[in-house]
């Protein structure tokens, strides 16, 4: 237990604690020109009062810690729940939240299924292989952003508004680790093991179920989870082009029009609360999975 | 319908030849003729469904179009590239990179700060970084430099945790026996450390790369002089020129597909001996 909290904690908490105190020391040169600006001209101002003032600014250039967690407490409020149609309603950080993260979970779906497809086709088509993986591989060089405004476009007269174009988005960005980690995964399998498939006369469908998929599921979770992570990525990008109302992308350019700065960084951080929710839910839902297939931990099971 | 039961024979011939060139052609040739024959597959296929289902141009122009419109406006296009992807994506890509590699080596040095800083790298590598672009553009204005930083910021720390990793992938025994040969830190740093890294430090770079165009054309949607890439689409997409949007991306994807390709071939020479790369 000792050891755990000199190895793994004590580390990790320093380097934390080194950057709260970089950053409320960075936030005094930063913020220190609009605390000479609202002075009167001949004003000194001594070193006590500028640290207080730039501490505590309405619209600071660097928010501090402590100014972002209470703006935090104040707009994460699930009073859009009971009463809809009040200004709650839309201030809510909840609320937008929960409007990234369907748009991202749609995505990741989609994302998946077509990631999984698209490796099945490649591992088991060598013409497949040869021609679709490198076009896989160049459609992520094309920057999301850059489609992002034209399938809000191509989208709208086909009846998909809404959630949809900003699934579609974040499926781009997330099925690409799925293929690759999955047609890695899906070549993975022990070439002995193949071989006793072959002498017990396996059908093609029986070595696939029985061996492959087994052996592809280790690859298949890491890849899932920068998939989710990526996906992520992609629903606050598509909220900026689509002129969306809500969800976290959206607030952060409505705040970023108004330099509300405190409030940015607060929608910033409950988008980093989430991602690091997803990634450990899913980390958990890995770990489960690995016990059930019989490994101990991700290295066992991907070596 | 003549233009749709065309597509459909221009599908079916080409998916033919390439079955046969998957077949026939050595693995070295049909590595890049089977994907160049699917991708013209695939524009002449859209050229023809486009004309033949009389697609309106503000839904998706024809691919003719889109390239005539690149060639055409090819001094404005330049402009842009060399603003988003020159000043902006490139040089927040190197100075992104370049910190992330000189933290690793600091990192590689002391047992401590790798304990700390991998964990939360791991972290942060999953995060919507991208989100802090409106606050850059706050802090370095409309110019590339704020362009620059968030690249810089999302660059960081994937490599960074490349980096790092790469830097741990030397076993015991190799360091054991450069102290037998009584190598300076620096030796070790240069003859095993590093080229050992290589494989880690290449990964990291070709993740960075998408993400650097990303990082650069999003910024522009908070704000950018009257050019740039992101800035161009942005107003092409209100004005329905869609013609000038796709050659955008036309450049962008053969911006970000060359700096990869490039990626690949530094990697073949400079990790010929990693397994990934036997043949």
């Amino acid at each position: 237990m000792m050891g755990w909290l000199t190895r793994s904690v004590l580390p990790v908490a320093t380097i934390v604690a080194a950057i709260v105190l970089i950053w409320y020391v960075a936030a005094v040169p930063m913020n220190a020109k609009r605390t000479y600006m609202m002075a009167p001209d001949d004003a000194q101002i001594s070193l006590p009062e500028l640290v207080e003032d730039t501490w505590s600014q309405k619209k600071p250039q660097l928010p501090l810690p402590h100014q972002v967690v209470r703006e935090l407490k104040k707009q994460a409020t699930f009073a859009w729940i009971w009463k809809e149609k009040r200004r709650g309603y839309k201030r809510s950080l909840i609320y937008h939240t929960w409007v990234t993260l369907s748009s991202t979970l749609l995505g990741f779906a989609l994302g998946l299924v077509l990631g999984v497809s698209l490796s099945l086709a490649i591992v088991y088509s060598r013409v497949m292989d040869l021609s679709v993986m490198p076009w896989v591989i160049t459609s992520q060089t094309i920057p999301i952003i850059a489609i992002a405004p034209m399938i809000i476009v191509l989208m709208a007269p086909l009846g998909f508004t809404g959630l949809m174009p900003k699934g579609v988005i974040s499926m781009y960005l997330s099925y690409f680790p799925i293929v690759i980690g999955m047609t890695k995964g899906l070549r993975s399998s022990d070439p002995i093991l193949e071989d006793q498939m072959k002498t017990w006369s396996a059908s093609a469908f029986q070595t696939f179920w029985l061996l492959r998929l087994p052996s592809a599921l280790p690859f298949l979770f890491p890849a899932m989870k920068i998939g989710l992570a990526a996906a992520l990525v992609g629903a606050v990008v598509a909220e900026l082009p689509s002129g969306a109302r809500a969800g976290l992308g959206a607030r952060l350019l409505v705040f970023s029009y108004r330099s509300e700065t405190i409030p940015m960084w607060a929608n910033l951080v409950s988008a980093a609360i989430l991602a690091g929710l997803l990634v450990v839910s899913f980390g958990m839902l890995e770990r489960a999975m690995n016990r059930r297939l019989g490994f101990r931990n991700a290295a066992e099971a991907s070596s | 319908m003549t233009f749709i039961i065309a597509a459909l024979l221009v599908w079916i011939g080409l998916w033919a030849l390439n079955v046969g060139l998957a077949r026939w052609l050595p693995e070295r040739s049909a590595r890049i003729v089977v994907p160049v024959v699917f991708g013209l597959t695939l524009v002449l296929v859209v050229e023809l469904l486009v004309t033949g289902l009389d697609v309106p141009f503000v839904i998706l122009p024809k691919p003719s179009e889109m390239f005539a419109k690149l060639i055409t406006s090819r001094a404005m296009l330049w402009q842009d590239f060399a603003q988003t992807i020159l000043k902006g994506a490139l040089s927040g890509y190197l100075m992104g990179c370049g910190a992330a590699l000189l933290v690793a080596f600091l990192a590689s040095r002391s047992d401590f700060l790798r304990r700390g800083l991998l964990p939360l790298g791991n972290f942060v590598a999953a995060l919507p970084v991208v989100g802090l672009a409106p606050i850059m553009v706050m802090w370095f204005g409309f110019g590339w430099e704020s362009k620059a930083a968030i690249v810089v910021s999302m660059c960081f720390f994937p490599m960074l945790v490349n980096s790092v990793q790469g830097l741990a992938a030397t076993n015991a025994i190799e360091r054991d026996l450069f102290k037998t040969y009584a190598a300076t830190p620096v030796q070790q740093l240069g003859l095993l450390r590093l080229p050992a890294a290589m494989p880690f430090i290449l990964n990291g770079l070709k993740v960075c790369t998408p993400l650097a165009l990303i990082g650069a054309i999003v910024a522009e949607f908070f704000g950018s002089p009257f050019f740039g890439m992101g800035f161009r689409i942005k107003t092409s997409v209100g004005t329905l020129s869609l013609d000038l949007v796709w050659a955008e991306i036309i450049v962008a994807a053969l911006a970000g597909t060359g700096f990869f390709g490039l990626l690949l071939i530094i990697e073949r020479s400079l990790t010929f001996w990693h397994p990934s790369q036997r043949r």
